[in-house]
């Protein structure tokens, strides 16, 4: 029997869910409409963001939880956006990102981060304090305030990124480039800049909501699996590179996922979305094409 | 008698109509040229008529049946046959297997060998074709290591491999250096004894020399239509095309 | 003909060898040959159809858990077991082939990723029938086969039993791809429209090549399971999905020795880095950025360059 304080549980956790799920997926997303390219290593980026939080994190440091939170909330977007940076000119740009072979480099990134993080950080779940302690009360039940703070980060984080692309001389020269490349180049936009610069800013996106979950759920060097596979979806069904899509493919599937998750269990939501996207191609097959070519 | 027949055949692209209301006929045997400024249309109807571009309206009718709604490679099988404007070969493969891909589509079609085509029916289909459009000497070469010029009357061989009914080329002699020309020419009359031919082209002077009967077309519209002599003379024609 | 010549030669290799092979590299190559046989099926779609496919796992699976669950739970014999895997395996590439009919490209990746990724999710949640993570651990009764009792556990059946179906595979592949049928899957990789355009109904020459190649990496996988007598949660994982991509990647795309060239080769590298380190799947990370940046042909491009340049 699912009483209402249980529904009000799982709506906040599939509401919370989905402001970090909004976030790792709108750099994918990104990513893709800008480059036209699949980055299957996108999953790292949100563990490595883990990992740094956690060595970020009062063990280390031997301060406030909060100190260690913030500094990682700094440092994170700024080491795996270097190491995204080098993967661009290391690799991407070397192969010109042709779609299909940037899939199989990136697909070896995945197993380089990820391993190399096996490598050095070793094979444990390691759990995180809370940067904040406080709970809130709701009819029935408290509620972890931090989870709200994080909802609420995301929040700005989306807000600040969409102020990026519609505010900045940059995010000029990334829309520019997502409508036609070519013609943006013409224009004197430096699109292979623009590239790096866009896919850095993935990698951070999905740095930042890997700092976000790491208190939630603990740093481990398996957990880029979910958010990738859950970023998939979102971008599939939000319009291959549809920004706006993305986000209100995002809010819908993470409020959906989380609640399942919740009332009945976390690998059954997963099961359940990802058949639901199979069954959205096998009703509009165009659905993908139309996204793709906006 | 009329091979092909459309009927009000539209397409909208956005806004604009690249094709509008055209109906068009086509009698069996004949060689068909269509010239037209760029963005006339032309490309565009012969699209809907091999079905690579759906109708937004209107009807294509082939041999007395509507084929509107069917499927290219359905088309194909009823004899309807496009090589493209610029030209697709498969160029990492070798020329065999070029005119093969045509000719095994056929066979596998008359006699009923989906698997084990026998090797020598098909070395006969493609060796045939091969040397209809004298390319004998090139057959075992990789497509894309063979002149421009050459890569073209492949294309044509792979149509011939098929035995079309109607065969549409758009823009045959592009890219042809002039002394490959007179020989494209002789090809075609002799192709036209078995199958009827529409080309779209812009070399005026090949189209008048080739043609039985010449379709003008602009802005998305038929603007005249005749035999050679007729369409040097038609004045609207010189006015809107020839004058220039 | 030469061509099949140099194929049965191979095979008579492989069977000759096994009575000199230590041990050790005995069973290494009886490995081989059974992964072999998924390679091939991955190559039927990816390098001679032009389709990449990130979860080539789903096919492996299911011919593991649709041999592995039916001896395990209704005691079918070894070969009843190797049918249900490969009618298992069958039946997932028809579904899987029905829901991607129409997708190419980037989207047939991602939905092959992700449907490959729900089985595995899927042998998670219903652990009460597949054990999950743990597996299941057969112990199957020999077969009778000419009078003869072969018991599964004997290496010299393991080595054989591979053997046979990684000469089917091989000698299979090669008379599928160039029959005519095959010829017209190049064709498809090279220019899709230019296909259609020639007549044929390209997204059904697709649909037969994801079965063909669903059902022969299902073949592996019901092999694999029975002849090691384990099925888990990890066949479905997105490890079986990369390797078939590096073996093939790794061999040369659209040469039928290519894979299992590649094969060979990534199990012996990594069976060397895991006695190193523990992290041993970062050589398969970092083979994947190599060929992308370096040899994108594979040994088999690479090899026929070297034989241009002597010739």
């Amino acid at each position: 029997m699912i009483t209402g304080p249980a529904l009000l549980l799982a709506l906040l956790e599939g509401s919370v869910g989905a402001a970090v799920l909004a976030l790792t997926a709108l750099g994918l997303s990104l990513v893709f409409g800008v480059m036209r390219v699949i980055n299957i290593a996108h999953g790292e980026f949100v563990m490595l963001g883990a990992v740094v939080a956690w060595w970020c994190s009062a063990d280390l440091l031997g301060a406030h939880p909060l100190l260690g939170f913030l500094v990682a909330l700094a440092v994170a977007p700024l080491i795996v956006g270097a190491i995204a940076l080098a993967a661009d000119w290391l690799v991407l740009r070397r192969i010109s990102y042709d779609p299909e072979r940037t899939i199989v480099a990136t697909m070896g990134l995945l197993y380089i981060i990820q391993q190399g993080v096996l490598m050095s950080y070793g094979p444990d779940a390691r759990p995180l304090d809370p940067p904040i302690y406080f709970r809130v009360q709701f009819p029935g039940f408290g509620y972890s305030g931090y989870k709200l703070i994080v909802a609420g980060l995301a929040l700005l984080l989306l807000a600040a990124t969409w102020l990026l692309l519609a505010r900045t001389r940059i995010g000029l020269y990334m829309r520019a480039t997502r409508l036609d490349s070519e013609t943006a180049q013409a224009f004197g936009v430096p699109v292979k800049r623009v590239y790096a610069i866009v896919f850095a800013l993935g990698a951070m996106l999905a740095a930042l909501s890997g700092v976000l979950i790491a208190p939630i759920r603990g740093a481990h060097y398996l957990m880029g699996a979910d958010p990738l596979l859950l970023s998939f979806i979102v971008v599939i069904v939000g319009g291959l590179g549809n920004l706006r899509g993305t986000l209100l493919a995002a809010a819908c599937i993470g409020i959906g996922e989380g609640m399942i998750s919740v009332l009945f269990s976390p690998t059954l939501s997963k099961i359940i979305a990802t058949l639901l996207v199979a069954a959205v191609l096998v009703v509009r097959p165009g659905g993908l094409a139309r996204g793709a070519t906006p | 008698m009329t091979l092909l027949q459309t009927r009000n055949l539209t397409r909208q692209f956005g806004g604009i109509r690249a094709v509008n209301d055209v109906s068009f006929a086509l009698e069996r045997g004949e060689i068909r040229g269509v010239i037209g400024p760029n963005g006339a249309g032309k490309t565009t109807l012969v699209g809907m008529i091999c079905g690579r571009v759906p109708p937004s309206a209107g009807t294509v009718e082939f041999d007395g049946a509507n084929i509107t709604r069917l499927q290219p490679w359905d088309r194909v099988a009823r004899g309807i046959v496009y090589t493209f404007q610029i030209t697709s070969v498969f160029k990492r493969l070798t020329c065999r297997d070029n005119v093969a891909l045509a000719a095994q589509r056929r066979l596998t079609r008359t006699t009923g060998h989906r698997f084990a085509l026998p090797q020598a029916l098909l070395d006969a289909a493609v060796d045939e074709a091969m040397a209809a459009v004298g390319l004998t000497e090139e057959t075992e070469r990789i497509a894309g290591e063979l002149p421009y010029g050459h890569q073209r009357l492949l294309e044509i061989a792979m149509g011939l491999a098929l035995k079309p009914a109607l065969l549409i080329l758009d823009e045959p002699t592009q890219g042809l250096a002039p002394g490959d020309i007179a020989p494209f020419c002789d090809l075609i009359r002799r192709t036209a004894a078995t199958t009827t031919i529409l080309f779209i082209e812009h070399n005026l002077k090949v189209v008048l020399e080739l043609a039985d009967r010449v379709t003008v077309m602009d802005r998305g519209a038929i603007l005249a239509e005749g035999t050679p002599a007729e369409i040097e003379q038609h004045p609207a024609v010189q006015q809107a095309y020839l004058g220039d | 003909m030469r061509i099949y010549a140099l194929h049965l030669a191979v095979v008579a290799a492989l069977f000759a060898v096994q009575f000199a092979l230590p041990a050790y590299h005995y069973g290494n190559v009886t490995r081989i040959m059974l992964y072999a046989v998924f390679a091939i099926g991955y190559n039927i779609l990816f390098g001679y159809t032009g389709l990449l496919s990130l979860g080539h796992a789903l096919f492996f699976a299911a011919g593991a858990y649709g041999a592995g669950l039916t001896a395990h739970w209704w005691s079918f014999g070894p070969v009843a077991a190797l049918g249900a895997g490969v009618g298992a395996a069958l039946l997932v590439s028809l579904v899987t082939g029905l829901i991607v009919y129409r997708t190419t490209g980037v989207a047939f990746l991602i939905v092959t990723l992700m449907l490959a990724q729900a089985a595995f999710l899927s042998t998670l949640y219903f652990n009460t029938v597949t054990l999950g993570d743990q597996g299941i651990v057969l112990s199957l009764p020999p077969v009778e086969l000419f009078g003869a009792a072969l018991h599964l556990a004997d290496p010299a059946v393991k080595y054989n039993a591979s053997l046979v179906a990684f000469a089917v595979a091989l000698l299979l592949s090669l008379w599928l791809l160039r029959s005519p049928f095959g010829r017209v899957l190049i064709a498809i990789r090279e220019n899709e429209a230019r296909t259609r355009l020639l007549g044929y109904n390209t997204a059904l020459y697709r649909f037969a090549a994801l079965v063909i190649s669903g059902t022969l990496s299902g073949l592996a996988g019901a092999l694999y399971c029975l002849l090691f007598g384990y099925v888990g949660s990890s066949f479905a994982s997105l490890q079986y999905s990369t390797l078939p991509l590096l073996w093939t990647l790794l061999g040369g795309t659209g040469v039928t020795l290519g894979p299992p060239l590649g094969t060979a080769i990534t199990h012996y590298l990594i069976d060397i880095s895991s006695g190193l380190t523990s992290s041993y799947m970062i050589i398969v990370g970092v083979a994947l950025v190599a060929i992308t940046l370096w040899f994108p042909e594979g040994l088999a491009g690479w090899f026929r360059r070297w034989r241009r340049v002597r010739s």
